[in-house]
C-alpha cells in the first residue's frame, strides 16, 4: 500500500464513527438478504459486503452538501453517506413512498437531499457526470466535494479514461474512488487489467494515485483525509484504489466458480467488519455493551424500514406518464 | 413591427448564445474548440462568447464526447444550463450511453427529484462530401428515446426562437444544425425571442397534398414549390420544426385538408422518422386518404464520398417534385 507523509490518524470517535457507518451498512444488507429469501423483494442484488471500510471512511469526511455518484453495487456508499433507509426500502421494494417513487429500484437510488445524485447501471458512467458536479461546485465558489465511485473493472472502460483526464486538466474537486475487489463480474483483476494496479493509471493523468487497503480504517482513513482536503482547497482530483474482496459474488446467487475456495476463505477470514469491532474493544474506544447497544439501535431502525418500505402502496399507473419530462405527457 | 435584420443560421445561433448568456450567467458553453482561443466554433458558431463571458462558462473541451456530455450532465443537474457542442452529429455515437442512459433518463429514474436541463448542439448533414462519418441525420435515434426533446430548425429565425427555448427548457434538449441550411441569409426580427419546442410552422399552404419536412430538406422542399406549383399541384409545405415531440395537430389538420401526405428528410428513409408520421396519419386519418402516404429519404447505404453519389443519396428538389405529381396521380 502506498505511504502518505504526515498521514492523517483516526482518533476513538473517528473509528466508532467508521465502525456505526459499516454496521448499519451490513445489517441494512442482511435484512434485504432475508427479505430477498423470503419473496419479500424481487430485485437482482449486487452486494458489497466485505467493502464496508471504503464508503464508511470516505463518508466520515463528506457533509450534505458534498456529493456522490455510485454504482449497482451502491447500496453501502448511499447508506454511508445518510440516505434515509425508510424511502431506500420503499425505494428497493418498487414502492411509491421510495426515493424515486419505485421508478428506479435498487440500481438508481437517488436522494439529492443527502447527496447522492446518481446511481448508475452502466459500468463507469459514474465518472463523467461526478465531473459535472464538480464543474458546478467549482463555478459556485463552492468547497463541496464530489465523489465518483466504482470498481476495478470500470478503469478499463473509456468514460474513466476521459473522466480523469479532464479533471485533472480542469482541478475539479473530484475523488475518485475504485473499490478493488478484484473481480469484474466473473473476470479476475489480471485477466481483464493491464497494470497490477491501477492507481498506477493516475501517473498518465498527471493526478495523485494511490493503493489504500480498503479493509483497514486508518488506512483509508489518511488517505480519505488526505484526497478530500485537496479537492476542497481547489488543487484537484485524486485516484484512490481501495483494495478490498466482495463476498458474494457478483449479483446475488452467483456461486462464485471463478474464484477458489481457498482465496474466499482467507478474504471472509479478515471481515474487516469483527475486525473493527474488536480493535474498538482491545484499544478502549468503546465497550461491548456500547456496541451491542449500537447494533441493536440499528436493527430497530432498519427494521422499522423495512416494514415503512414493503407496506407502501405500488405506484400509480400514471407514473408512467409522469417525469419523464418536467411536464406531464397527457393521458 | 422590429427591425429585421439579414442573417443566416450560424449567426441567428450565435445570437441566441450571446443573448442567453447575457440576460443568465448559469448558462454555460462547452465543447472542442469553442472558444475562442480555438476559432469560436469550426464554423463560428460560438465566436465571441469565450471574450465576452469569460473561459470559466465558455470552456474548450478535450476531444472526449463522453466526458464533455457528462460534465454538461453533472452541471445541468447541479442548477447550471448548459450548451454542449458536439461538433457533428455522428460523434453523438461515442457519448450514446450520457445521452441516453443518463440525460435522458435521470429525471424518470430519480422519480422527478433531479433534471438534465442541457442543450446538446450538433452539426450534420450530406453535401460537403464528408461521406460516411460526418454526415448523418440521426434525429429518429433520438426520437425513439423518451426523455430527450429533438429539435431541427431549417432558417435563421427558428434557429435564434428554438436555441433560446432549448436553453429555457428544463429538460434535455438536441439541437441539430443541419449543414444544409447554413448559408442562406433571411429576414430576422432584431428581437426575435423563443418559438416553443413542438410548434411546426406552415411555410407555405395548399390544398392538394401535404409536405412534411425538416432541417435541410426544408430549404429543398422550398427549393422544390415553384416546379410544383408549375404542375398545376397545390402543395401545403409544413416546417415541423422538432421531431420530438412532434406537432401532430398541425400535421393531422394539414392531411385532413389535403387527404395526401409526402413526408422527407435527409435521414435514411429505413426505419427513419418518416415512417413514424406516416403510420399515425394512417392510424388516425385512413379513411379520409387520397393515396397512400410516401416517404421520402437518404438512400439505405452510408452518406457516399464521391459527388455524384451523395448527390444521389440525398432527397433533391426533383425528387420531391416527381412525388408530388405521383401522389396525384
Amino acid at each position: 500500500m502506498t505511504e502518505l507523509s504526515n498521514a492523517a490518524k483516526p482518533d476513538g470517535n473517528a473509528l466508532v464513527d467508521i465502525y456505526r457507518r459499516m454496521l448499519r451498512i451490513e445489517r441494512n444488507e442482511d435484512a434485504v438478504l432475508a427479505a430477498i429469501r423470503r419473496g419479500r423483494l424481487t430485485m437482482p442484488y449486487y452486494s458489497a459486503r466485505g467493502q464496508e471500510v471504503i464508503p464508511a471512511t470516505i463518508s466520515h469526511f463528506l457533509n450534505d452538501e458534498d456529493q456522490i455518484c455510485t454504482i449497482y453495487r451502491g447500496i453501502q456508499d448511499m447508506v454511508a453517506k445518510g440516505m434515509p433507509l425508510k424511502p431506500l426500502w420503499a425505494e428497493i421494494a418498487g414502492r411509491v413512498d421510495g426515493t424515486c417513487k419505485g421508478k428506479g429500484g435498487a440500481m438508481h437510488l437517488t436522494h439529492p437531499e443527502t447527496g447522492v445524485m446518481v446511481t448508475t447501471g452502466i459500468v463507469g458512467s459514474s465518472m463523467p457526470i461526478a465531473n459535472g458536479l464538480g464543474w458546478a461546485a467549482q463555478l459556485d465558489g463552492s468547497k463541496r466535494v464530489v465523489i465518483a465511485y466504482f470498481g476495478d473493472g470500470a478503469s478499463n472502460i473509456g468514460a474513466f479514461h476521459e473522466s480523469l483526464n479532464m479533471a485533472s486538466l480542469w482541478k475539479l474537486p473530484v475523488i475518485f474512488v475504485c473499490a478493488n475487489n478484484r473481480f469484474g463480474e466473473h473476470t479476475r483483476y489480471e485477466d481483464a487489467t493491464s497494470v497490477d494496479q491501477i492507481s498506477k493509471r493516475a501517473i498518465g493523468y498527471g493526478m495523485p494515485g494511490f493503493t489504500v487497503d480498503g479493509n483497514d480504517a486508518a488506512d483509508m482513513y489518511a488517505h480519505a483525509s488526505a484526497a478530500i482536503e485537496r479537492a476542497r482547497a481547489g488543487e484537484g482530483p485524486t485516484l484512490l484504489e481501495c483494495m478490498t474482496f466482495r463476498f458474494r459474488g457478483h449479483v446475488l446467487g452467483d456461486d462464485d466458480k471463478y474464484m477458489t475456495k481457498e482465496e474466499k476463505d482467507a478474504a471472509m477470514a479478515a471481515d474487516p467488519l469483527p475486525a473493527l469491532r474488536a480493535q474498538l474493544i482491545a484499544d478502549g474506544h468503546a465497550s461491548e455493551d456500547e456496541l451491542v447497544a449500537m447494533q441493536s439501535e440499528i436493527e430497530k431502525e432498519v427494521e422499522t424500514a423495512r416494514e415503512f418500505g414493503l407496506a407502501s402502496e405500488e405506484p400509480s399507473l400514471d407514473e408512467l406518464r409522469r417525469d419523464v419530462f418536467a411536464e406531464e405527457i397527457p393521458a | 413591427m422590429s427591425e429585421m435584420v439579414k442573417m443566416h443560421a450560424i449567426q441567428a445561433i450565435n445570437a441566441a448564445l450571446h443573448e442567453a448568456m447575457e440576460s443568465d450567467d448559469k448558462v454555460l458553453v462547452l465543447g472542442e474548440d469553442v472558444a475562442d482561443k480555438e476559432g469560436g466554433g469550426i464554423v463560428g458558431i460560438t465566436a465571441g462568447l469565450s471574450t465576452k463571458f469569460g473561459t470559466d462558462r465558455v470552456k474548450s473541451t478535450p476531444i472526449t464526447e463522453q466526458a464533455i456530455i457528462g460534465a454538461a450532465i453533472g452541471a445541468a443537474m447541479a442548477g447550471y444550463k448548459p450548451v454542449a457542442e458536439i461538433m457533428m452529429m455522428n460523434f453523438t455515437t461515442v457519448a450514446m450511453d450520457m445521452i441516453v442512459n443518463h440525460a435522458a433518463k435521470l429525471r424518470f429514474m430519480s422519480g422527478g427529484q433531479t433534471s438534465v436541463p442541457l442543450v446538446i448542439r450538433t452539426m450534420t448533414g450530406a453535401g460537403w462530401q464528408t461521406a460516411g462519418q460526418h454526415s448523418d441525420f440521426l434525429e429518429g435515434w433520438f426520437a425513439h428515446v423518451a426523455g430527450i426533446k429533438v429539435v431541427c430548425p431549417a432558417f435563421p429565425a427558428d434557429y435564434k426562437g428554438l436555441m433560446l427555448a432549448a436553453i429555457e427548457d428544463p429538460d434535455p434538449v438536441i439541437f441539430i444544425e443541419g449543414g444544409g441550411t447554413f448559408f442562406v441569409p433571411h429576414e430576422v426580427a432584431a428581437d426575435q425571442g423563443p418559438i416553443a419546442i413542438g410548434k411546426a410552422k406552415v411555410l407555405q399552404e395548399g390544398s392538394d397534398v401535404t409536405i412534411v419536412t425538416w432541417s435541410s430538406q426544408s430549404v429543398r422542399a422550398m427549393a422544390a414549390a415553384p416546379a410544383i406549383a408549375e404542375a398545376g399541384i397545390s402543395a401545403e409545405i409544413i416546417d415541423l420544426r422538432t421531431i420530438s415531440p412532434w406537432d401532430k395537430e398541425t400535421v393531422l389538420a394539414s392531411v385532413e385538408k389535403t387527404g395526401r401526405l409526402i413526408v422527407a428528410h435527409e435521414a435514411s428513409r429505413n426505419f427513419g422518422p418518416g415512417g413514424e408520421i406516416a403510420a399515425t396519419i394512417s392510424e388516425e386519418l385512413f379513411g379520409k386518404l387520397k393515396a397512400p402516404v410516401r416517404r421520402l429519404g437518404g438512400a439505405t447505404c452510408a452518406v457516399p464520398f464521391a459527388k455524384n453519389l451523395e448527390t444521389a443519396f440525398i432527397v433533391q428538389p426533383a425528387d420531391i417534385v416527381e412525388a408530388a405529381k405521383a401522389i396525384m396521380a
